[in-house]
């Protein structure tokens, strides 16, 4: 009896001295979590994220950190595995208790660390453009939304500069944010008055390789009697052997342009880019836009990981913008508590890499210009139209018949992400 | 015969010369007015600036076009329109109009003239016109069939001088399909029926898209329309047989692919009985050594030795996979022979430590392999359906490999020793074969031949450290299908594989045809355990 008090006992000051230590350790400290793959396969695109992380926080620590303390970032590898995303993010959140976790890029991992940000009442910045529908209180998405990349990219290619194109192939891999993205095109072309068909949707695996087939068909179909266009919504590895084919197949861009809406620098760096010159992409962002924010940006980046033939892409300038907006926050907030930084967050401007003023709305996205840029024969993009100014993110779709009236304003009198009524009522 | 064709040469000239002489007077300002255009910021002014100087018919003009198109005009800081040119491995600039040499610039300080899409279509239109005539037979050819892209009425008095004076029959077929798709657009109605007989001919898509509009244009003649109507269903009839010759092409040449990547595992797991999750990696080796070799060929040859990277990449890669093959058969493998279960544990970690070795040299994104120039593009044999370099020469690489091996097993000592060690091993080494050795040598050549499919499959994919994983699979599949121990089974399996997914795709898609195989493979398996072709006889000894 008396020996199991005692060990009670010993157990109790053994924890006790491990918690004070750690509240002595972060009492000078800022913790933020990195939630990114740094293993498995999308560590191809996520470990660049990680990295501008990481060079953020190195940068507003020699500027003498946040709120007089250091800022650390505390990095885990979620290993490009769905569940284990959920996990680490817990882990973050309760164990480390960071006040903000930067992370995720597919859309599934995004699905699942959704409900342990609600649960905790963490903050999570999302980089990547994505397929819309949501808005969560406790997520910021610093990407694109479809009304900031593929609708424009589509109306683009419509129009008379981009070549005016009647037929449509919408050719992705088989996921949700394909699946989403299409939907909400297939709803827009077929609201321009596009008949359905001269709509092709086709879908292939994750990393798919002989293309083949599926580039004759896009030919085929391309010879019906009108301009076609092809709109890619290829993720990950298979847009190389994608695009290999298409240039052998002698498909090019001033006939058939395909316009992709994940493949930046980052991607071509695998590709021979000659015989793609004049396909497109739409970002937000691209390298190759020149002025004096975006050329600090990525001599920060060249100097941080030092190697200056390293590319910057959408999703860096994302997190650059994310990363800025969330300290701007914390100082006007002067604390790091969740729901503090959350008010603080609306309305927060930063002048981002892209030359354009980017704004934190109500409704949890950014606004942020478009730029539609086409492949060059060096890997780079020239941006050959951009918006004139910042476009507003819709987090719901107005061309889906199911999104009918749904708003998303996390301010009153709405207070919600999903509802067709106002919280509260006067 | 001599006589003729100096007249038409003089009548040649003469044209050219006309064409110089009508413009000489104005040209010369509006040349630099023109070019001057070109950097404007509206890509309606650049497109007018190129429609102007196509039909300026100034010499200067293509060299301007041309740098336009390939991204090498510049706009300086002084509003000065100016080319560079890399010759030597040095940065020449000199000014589009003047074309004297700016010694000094740094082309990098100035701002590029951007292009978009529709401007190259309009570039290439001007510079179709303006090569029509040109010395250069290849630049003819090129302009002639451009011109089919853009018809209209101006470019059917351009191509109808062309035919005038064109001597070669291929530039005169490829001018007269063009004149008669000019013709189809703004021609009167004889000349439009004509045309459409003659576009009738012929199995391109494009000539389909050009007839399908010129039928739904609401003001067409109906006897034209009923032309129109014939031509078509004449094309599509053609189309629908070249769209089967495709499949048949596609089929063959995923098989190849398949093939490739299955010959080494043929002979690892199909003749030595070992259960190699390994294999992938042999492939994926050969794939970083075929980058290898193109990045020491970038930096160390003159730069025109590029296309000679791959016959350098296939004997070095075979070394480096089969060399690694038997250390790896020495080190891990010989000491689990009959222990199928630990094989496959061992030679699965061995793929793990294999992979993460490449990502910790190479790192993690995909490395850039380009095809040579003469695996890059390809033909079009009967309209309508290309067939590209890359996997034509493949294909044949393919089957180089598979007979090579075919002899090496059937007509070599080392082929007699490998399958004595197989089908009977104590009774082999009694008879003094050194079984160790051969069982080394066998892994080895197993490997090798899959580091050289590496090489190949570069060519068509990703070269990533995951490489292996993606091929792995279809592998063992392609072996077990074709029946264990057998190099024609693992032709036909390949083979029937590839086309089977090859005509199902189109109609099922890409998802539901390989799901349709799997389970046709499946329900295979289940009647006939061994395979297509089941070893026959006394096969192979349980090892002990």
């Amino acid at each position: 009896m008396l020996n199991r008090m005692w060990q009670a006992g010993v157990a109790a000051a053994v924890i006790a001295a491990a918690a004070s230590g750690a509240t002595a350790q972060t009492q000078g400290t800022i913790k933020i979590g990195v939630l990114h793959s740094l293993s498995g396969t999308m560590a191809i695109s996520e470990t660049t994220l990680k990295d501008t992380i990481l060079m953020m926080v190195d940068d507003i620590n020699k500027k003498g950190g946040l709120l007089g303390k250091k800022v650390e970032a505390v990095v885990v590898d979620p290993a490009s595995n769905w569940p284990l995303f959920a996990e680490k993010a817990r882990d973050l959140l309760s164990k480390e208790k960071v006040a903000a976790v930067f992370g995720c890029w597919t859309s599934v991992s995004r699905k699942s660390v959704l409900p342990v940000f609600e649960e905790l009442n963490g903050l999570l910045y999302y980089p990547v453009q994505y397929e819309g529908e949501e808005s969560s209180r406790n997520v910021f998405y610093t990407g694109a939304a479809p009304n900031q990349q593929a609708i424009p990219a589509v109306e683009y290619l419509m129009g008379e500069e981009g070549g005016a194109a009647k037929r449509w192939v919408l050719e992705g891999t088989d996921y949700v944010y394909p699946r989403t993205t299409n939907k909400i095109l297939e709803a827009f072309l077929k609201s321009k008055g596009v008949a359905a068909d001269d709509i092709k949707i086709n879908y292939t695996p994750f990393g798919y390789s002989d293309w083949q087939t599926e580039v004759a068909a896009i030919k085929s179909f391309a010879s019906g009697g009108k301009k076609t266009a092809v709109v890619s919504t290829i993720n990950g590895d298979a847009n190389v052997p994608f695009y290999k084919e298409l240039a052998n197949a002698g498909i090019k861009a001033a006939e058939i342009p395909v316009v992709a809406f994940s493949v930046g620098e980052e991607e071509l760096a695998g590709i021979d880019t000659k015989n793609l010159v004049g396909h497109l992409a739409a970002w937000n962002y691209f390298e190759s836009v020149k002025n004096p924010t975006n050329d600090a940006f990525i001599k920060e980046w060249h100097d941080f990981i030092k190697n200056p033939k390293r590319v910057t892409n959408d999703p860096m300038e994302a997190h650059y913008i994310g990363f800025k907006m969330w300290t701007q926050a914390v100082r006007q907030a002067g604390t790091t508590d969740v729901d503090a930084v959350r008010q603080a967050m609306y309305g927060q401007k930063v002048k981002a890499p892209s030359g354009f003023i980017a704004v934190m709305n109500t409704n949890h996205h950014l606004s942020k210009p478009v730029m539609i840029g086409e492949i060059r024969p060096d890997g780079q993009f020239d941006v050959v139209w951009q918006t004139k100014e910042a476009i507003k993110a819709d987090a719901w779709s107005p061309y889906l018949l199911e999104d009918k009236g749904k708003i998303a304003d996390w301010t009153y009198p709405w207070v919600c992400g999903n509802c067709t009524e106002a919280k509260y009522k006067d | 015969m001599g006589p003729v064709v100096t007249v038409r040469l003089l009548r040649w000239v003469g044209i050219v010369l006309l064409l110089l002489a009508s413009s000489v007077s104005a040209r010369a300002d509006d040349f630099a007015t023109l070019v001057g255009d070109l950097a404007s910021d509206s890509f309606a002014d650049k497109e007018r600036a190129v429609t102007a100087l196509g039909v300026l018919d100034d010499p200067r003009a293509v060299s301007v076009l041309q740098a336009l198109s390939e991204g090498r005009l510049l706009k300086t800081t002084d509003g000065r329109v100016v080319i560079s040119k890399i010759a030597g491995g040095t940065t020449r600039v000199r000014d589009a109009v003047t074309g004297e040499d700016i010694a000094g610039a740094d082309p990098d300080r100035f701002d590029r003239v951007i292009v978009n899409n529709r401007l190259r279509g309009a570039i290439e239109g001007a510079l179709a016109a303006l090569t029509l005539f040109s010395i250069d037979r290849d630049a003819r050819l090129v302009a002639a069939r451009d011109a089919l892209r853009h018809p209209s009425a101006g470019e059917a008095a351009l191509l109808e001088k062309a035919i005038a004076v064109e001597q070669d029959p291929e530039i005169r077929a490829a001018v007269q399909l063009s004149l008669s798709a000019a013709r189809l657009v703004s021609g009167s109605r004889q000349e439009r029926l004509t045309a459409i007989r003659a576009l009738g001919t012929t199995t391109d898509p494009q000539i389909k898209n050009l007839l399908d509009e010129f039928r739904a244009a609401p003001d067409t003649d109906p006897e034209l329309k009923k032309a129109a109507d014939a031509a078509l269903t004449s094309i599509g009839n053609r189309l629908r047989l070249v769209s089967i010759a495709a499949n048949l092409f596609q089929g063959i040449s995923l098989g190849s692919v398949l093939l490739l990547a299955a010959i080494g595992l043929a002979i690892t797991f199909g003749v030595m009985g070992v259960i190699n999750m390994a294999h992938g990696e042999m492939i994926m080796l050969g794939a970083y050594t075929a980058y290898v070799c193109q990045q020491s060929f970038r930096a160390l040859l003159p730069a025109d030795w590029i296309d000679a990277y791959l016959s350098v990449a296939v004997p070095v890669a075979f070394f480096v996979a089969g060399g690694i093959g038997v250390a790896l058969e020495r080190s891990v493998i010989r000491f689990l022979y009959g222990r199928p279960l630990e094989t496959l544990l061992a030679t699965w970690g061995v793929s793990l430590i294999l992979q993460q070795a490449v990502r910790s040299i190479f790192g993690s994104p995909n490395k850039e392999v380009s095809n040579p120039s003469w695996m890059t593009g390809g033909f079009d044999p009967i309209g309508g359906f290309t067939i590209t370099w890359n996997r034509l020469y493949i294909i044949l690489f393919c089957f180089i490999v598979l007979s090579v091996l075919a002899l090496i097993l059937s007509r070599t000592s080392f082929g007699l020793h490998m399958r004595a060690v197989t089908q009977n091993r104590p009774m082999a080494s009694v008879m003094g074969i050194r079984t160790a050795r051969i069982d080394a040598l066998t892994f080895g050549l197993g490997s090798g031949i899959a580091g050289m499919a590496g090489v190949a499959l570069s060519q068509v994919g990703n070269v990533s450290p995951n490489l292996g994983t993606i091929y792995i699979v279809d592998s063992f599949l392609v072996v077990v299908f074709g029946g264990v121990g057998n190099l024609l089974g693992t032709l036909v399996g390949a083979l029937s594989l590839g086309i089977v997914n090859k005509f199902l795709e189109p109609v099922a898609g890409a998802i539901l045809g390989k799901i349709v195989v799997l389970v046709a493979i499946i329900l295979f398996i289940q009647r006939r355990p061994r395979g297509l072709f089941a070893l026959k006889g006394r096969t192979a000894e349980a090892e002990a």
